[in-house]
């Protein structure tokens, strides 16, 4: 046969086996069939000894021309088959992403350690120092040194257990600001967070609870200074458009004092079930620190004033959270307490 | 404190609303806590007059046309026996409201609606009304508790609402006083503050008598000055005992006070109004003309008005006659002395006593009264000398007595009646308050409250404090004065400008008890709270033993109840409750923790503040083990970068075989162990529980710091190795083992554990993987297998095979 017809019964072949061709398997068989060494175009310069000298310029590139439209075929085809295998392959792996994820499952935090961790992040902010005191206490730091003394009618107000005469479990968490004025030179500002203990239990009350309390003395520390702090407090705890409002009280270690309430953040002031139609929401207790308490802890009240505060941790959580009783946060309920997933901040 | 609006009226020229009084209060801080009309539940009642009465033949009805005014003439069916042509009667229209009465037409069923019906055939458009059914008694209304109808007076218009007739308009304030206002306990003492609140003047009551000369002798001796500053008494004779007039019964019934007889319901009218607890002793009753005040003799009895009996001791105040106590002083009188029917003389007391005294008797004996909560609170002596006034005064007008010129006033050196005053700086009460409140506001402000002023200088302003106000102390007083009426929204917001900058934030150890619960919020563990007290039965429950430490705690004195009576010296029994109350809710699983402290005692009995010791307890329940919870310590300890040593120990509320303390060198830092079959049999619990306990500052102890190591040059070598040895070697042997046959040994860890049997009885397979870390040179093949030969040479000593 001549050569001319080889070239051409080869290019015939090839374009008749390429289109045969399903894998890349059977694709690398056949392109080395034809192209590979000892393949048939390799086969074809063997032949060239047969060819005329004269002739073989013109043989060699038809030969070569023959070599490159194979191989340019071939490549072409493997892209295409490769296409095809990863359009196959991903097809098959497909997932049905609805599927659940694989977690571990985290556990949670209890709302009183959520509320405190906000709290005292909003008051470290403004540079108080965290001071945590004893719970079992004794009468002078719990009672007498905060100006009230043993015949105080303000002793009612809360039910104290006591261990003995002398002993009790803190009612307020106000003992350890005396605490700390006794070994704290003003500037004082801190926060004391902690257990306390009356002897009261229903639906919002609970014989332990946790209170915050917070302390300032320093020179020139007025009223409105405590205003203005609590208002803060208020925006970064309950939502940037509340507002607070003062109103009298009586605690025996503060003169002034004041109940403060936050404008209702579930009705916003129109009133609801959770201000019980006021559209206020009492949350603390506050006042100027009264001038009896600064002079027993040997702090000069004609150079320093200042004011304290105090709320119910578990007040601000229940508010927060609507959670209606306060037996809840005690009973360690795994579904109540699954709930409080994560830190809010 | 409840306050009827008609009462305050009679002091103060109240011209708002109850609404806008309301609000008034609230600014000057006395919060209404309720706020309500008496007649709130009628409605819809009005005047009628029956035009017509015709009786139903074999029946008690009435068929009665009755004219209603603009209302028109109703129909109205009556089964009253006092129903008749010509009176005037509530009548209660269709939809009006009224209380439903029992059969006996006297005890109060609810609320009930009335609509149009039918009786005998016959059709009825409205109901009319007794006293009862409107609520109405006849302390409220002359005449409202008769059988029957109540009948109006003739002058009534037909057709007009009957609540103003009978007063059922009148509103009823019930107020909080705060511990430090007493001089406001009273209706008089808030009618002050209404007054200076609304900018008016207050009415004084009547407070003049005169006295009848009388030979009579009544000698009083205080014997505890301490306990009984002051003692005023004076006799009244002539008595004529009888019903009080009717304004007066009125005001008692509104305030929840009974009213008796005349000179009683003096003694209870004088407490409302000026709120000075009086008392009226029988003289026929006291023997030797005499009045001693003074403590009680050990094991000295005392009947009291309700006829309770009590022992009393010297704590007790007692005043008595000649011989014997007739009253508990300031709490209530002796049945021995009552005011009876009979009686012709009286000897009113009026004294202040001491508020712990009288506090501490009423707790100690249980027996309160009206009385002694006023005295607890505090009254004041000028209110004390007020009130014998007008309780002499009432007397006169009632006309139920002679005032006789017999009288005592005993004011002991413990009595302080001197007029307070203190000068003032407006600049000092302007700096508390952070705000420039004029003088001249600050002047007027504290005239309305009944402050003598005196301008000193600018600044100065001198005072003469009201005589009932013993809470005012210092300059800061003055300003909450001021500024509660000046009005707290005029408080403007700052933000400590004067203040020095301090440097805040959580303390080392508030950051890491912070991380530890970050820790174990990653390991799935569930935050619970639980209360610092329990019972020493649930020490019982986990089976403590008599000597256990657990049992030297501290005990509270007054607790809730024996359940909450000793403060936890460990978390565990708290835990284990919490964890079998969410099994017996259904809670199949769970994890939790609690960071909370335990109270050590130093000495028993306590004297001094016990030990604070913070615990961390842990648990699990439901489809968990040991070595879930184990998990969770270690990685504690990994959190701290340290390791843990778990070495088998026993409790008496854990499995013997599933237990171990864990220690950290030599330091024992808790346990942990899967709660007893036994404990779990007597709790009917099928699950199990994995409980653990560390106290958590021993913990914190271990926390080590770390510092980077500089990264190996050379890939590390890992290689699985499967062990057979006795099954009394632990898997810790083994570990330590390996670790000593080699220096470049980093890691061990065990990954799989066999019985049975694949293997010899009494042996088990254990399959490791080792790591070998390079050093300063790579770990070739052939090195690696003479570190692994080395390994199995020092296993083999110990007489553990590879398998």
């Amino acid at each position: 046969m001549e050569l001319k017809d080889r070239i051409k019964e080869i290019r015939e072949k090839i374009s008749e086996e390429i289109e045969k061709i399903t894998s890349h398997k059977s694709f690398l068989e056949i392109k080395t069939k034809f192209l590979g060494r000892g393949g048939e175009i390799q086969g074809l310069f063997k032949g060239m000894r047969e060819v005329p000298q004269e002739e073989r310029p013109e043989a060699g590139k038809n030969i070569n021309d023959l070599s490159s439209w194979a191989a340019a075929l071939f490549d072409k085809k493997e892209e295409k088959i490769k296409a095809e295998e990863l359009a196959e392959r991903i097809e098959s792996e497909k997932i049905d992403v609805t599927m659940p994820g694989k977690r571990t499952e985290p556990g949670s935090y209890h709302p009183d350690t959520l509320i405190k961790r906000q709290l005292v992040d909003v008051f470290a902010g403004m540079g108080f120092e965290i001071y945590e005191g004893p719970e079992i206490e004794t009468d002078y730091y719990n009672f007498t040194a905060l100006n009230t003394p043993k015949d105080h009618p303000a002793r009612d107000m809360q039910d104290t257990f006591y261990i003995t005469p002398e002993l009790l479990l803190r009612t307020q968490t106000s003992a350890g600001q005396i605490r700390v004025m006794e070994n704290k030179k003003p500037p004082i500002k801190i926060l004391s967070p902690g257990k306390v203990y009356r002897s009261d239990s229903d639906a919002t009350h609970s014989p332990m609870f946790s209170q915050m309390e917070g302390l300032v003395v320093d020179e020139g520390i007025t009223l409105c200074d405590l205003k203005g702090m609590l208002d803060e407090f208020a925006r970064k705890i309950f939502g940037e458009k509340i507002k607070t409002r003062l109103r009298p009280s009586y605690f025996p270690f503060t003169e002034p004092s004041v109940e403060v309430d936050v404008s209702c953040f579930s009705c916003h002031g129109a009133g609801c079930r959770l201000c019980k139609g006021t559209g206020w929401i009492e949350v603390l207790g506050a006042g100027m620190v009264n001038r009896r308490v600064l002079s027993g802890c040997g702090i000069d009240p004609d150079r320093y004033t200042g004011f304290a505060f105090g709320m119910g941790v578990e007040r601000i959580a229940m508010l927060k959270y609507g959670i209606t009783n306060m037996k809840n946060l005690f009973d360690g309920d795994v579904k109540f307490l699954r709930q409080f997933k994560g830190t809010e901040v | 404190m409840k306050a009827p609006l008609s009462w305050l009226k009679e002091y103060v020229d109240i011209d708002c609303s109850p609404d806008e009084l309301k609000e008034k209060l609230f600014g000057c801080g006395f919060e209404v806590e309720d706020m309500y009309e008496i007649g709130r539940d009628i409605s819809d009642v009005v005047v009628g007059e029956v035009k017509e009465c015709e009786g139903i033949e074999g029946t008690h009805l009435h068929k009665c046309t009755v004219d209603c005014g603009i209302n028109g003439n109703l129909q109205i069916m009556c089964g009253a026996d006092n129903v008749k042509v010509g009176v005037k009667v509530p009548a209660a229209l269709i939809g009006a409201t009224v209380y439903k009465t029992s059969s006996d037409h006297k005890t109060i069923e609810g609320v009930t609606k009335i609509q149009k019906g039918k009786l005998r055939g016959v059709e009825s458009y409205g109901m009319l009304c007794s006293g009862t059914e409107l609520g109405v008694t006849g302390d409220m209304y002359e005449g409202a508790d008769c059988d029957g109808l109540l009948i109006l007076p003739e002058s009534c218009e037909n057709g007009a609402d009957v609540k103003p007739v009978l007063g059922l308009d009148d509103v009823i304030f019930d107020v909080a006083i705060s511990a430090n206002r007493p001089d406001c306990q009273s209706i008089y003492g808030l009618s002050r503050e209404i007054a200076a609140a609304l900018g008016k003047k207050i009415k004084k009551p009547a407070l003049d008598y005169t006295e009848t000369p009388d030979s009579t002798t009544m000698k009083v001796t205080v014997h505890a000055p301490e306990l009984c500053p002051r003692y005023m008494g004076h006799l009244v004779k002539d008595i004529k005992p009888g019903r009080s007039p009717l304004w007066m019964r009125r005001y008692l019934t509104l305030c929840d006070i009974r009213a008796i007889s005349n000179v009683v319901d003096i003694t209870n009218f004088v407490l409302l109004e000026l709120g000075q607890p009086m008392h009226a002793f029988d003289t026929d009753n006291l023997s030797g003309n005499e009045i001693n005040v003074r403590c009680a003799r050990e094991g000295e009895e005392i009947v009291t008005l309700d006829e309770k009996k009590f022992r009393l001791g010297p704590s007790n105040l007692v005043i008595c006659d000649g011989d014997k106590p007739c009253a508990l002083a300031g709490i209530m009188g002796g049945l021995n002395s009552e005011i009876k029917d009979t009686t012709k003389t009286v000897f009113f007391e009026a004294a202040k006593f001491a508020r712990d005294c009288v506090r501490k008797t009423s707790r100690s004996l249980g027996q309160h009264s009206d009385s002694s909560a006023a005295f607890e609170k505090g009254v004041s002596e000028y209110t004390t000398e007020m009130a014998m006034k007008r309780a002499l005064h009432l007397i006169e007008e009632l006309g139920c007595g002679t005032v006789t010129s017999v009288h005592c006033d005993v004011r002991t050196k413990c009595s302080d009646m001197s007029v307070k005053k203190m000068t003032v700086s407006v600049k000092k009460i302007n700096a508390v308050l952070g705000i420039e409140v004029p003088s001249e506001d600050v002047v007027r402000i504290l005239e309305g409250l009944y402050f003598g002023v005196e301008k000193k200088s600018d600044d100065e302003l001198f005072l003469t404090l009201p005589g009932w106000r013993d809470d005012i102390e210092d300059y800061p007083d003055i300003a909450e004065e001021v500024i509660r009426s000046y009005g707290y929204d005029k408080i403007t917001p700052t933000f400590m400008p004067t203040a020095k900058v301090t440097n805040g934030g959580y303390s080392k150890e508030q950051r890491e008890e912070l991380a530890l619960k970050d820790e174990l919020y990653l390991c799935g563990m569930s935050e619970i709270s639980t209360y610092s007290f329990y019972s020493e039965k649930d020490l019982d429950l986990l089976k403590f033993p008599a000597e256990a430490k657990e049992r030297k705690f501290v005990k509270i004195m007054n607790p809730l109840g024996e359940d909450l009576s000793v403060m936890r010296t460990t978390l565990a029994p708290s835990m284990v409750k919490t964890a079998i109350s969410n099994i017996r809710k259904g809670n199949l699983e769970g994890k939790l923790y609690e960071l909370s402290k335990i109270y050590v005692p130093r000495e028993l009995p306590v004297t001094t503040q016990p030990d604070e010791v913070p615990t961390l307890c842990m648990c699990m329940f439901g489809g968990y083990g040991f070595f879930d919870l184990k998990g969770v310590i270690e990685d504690l300890a990994a959190s701290l970068n340290t390791k843990y040593d778990f070495v088998p120990s026993e409790k008496p509320f854990l499995h013997p075989g599933i237990c171990a303390d864990v220690f950290s060198g030599d330091t024992k830092i808790g346990f942990i162990g899967e709660l007893s079959p036994v404990i779990c049999e007597e709790l009917s619990c099928d699950k199990k529980i994995v409980v653990a306990e560390l106290d958590y500052k021993a913990m914190r102890d271990t926390a080590k710091g770390f510092k980077f190591t500089p990264l190996p040059k050379f890939p590390e070598v890992k290689r699985d190795l499967a062990l057979v040895c006795d099954e009394k070697v632990t898997c810790k042997e083994i570990e330590e083992a390996i670790y000593a046959s080699s220096k470049y040994v980093t890691d061990v860890r065990l990954f799989d554990m066999y019985t049975g049997d694949q293997i010899e009885k009494g042996k088990k397979s254990m399959a490791f993987t080792v790591t070998l870390t390079p050093g300063e040179e790579a770990i070739t093949a052939e090195n690696s297998d003479g570190y692994f030969k080395k390994i199995l040479k020092g296993l083999q000593k110990i007489d553990i095979q590879l398998r």
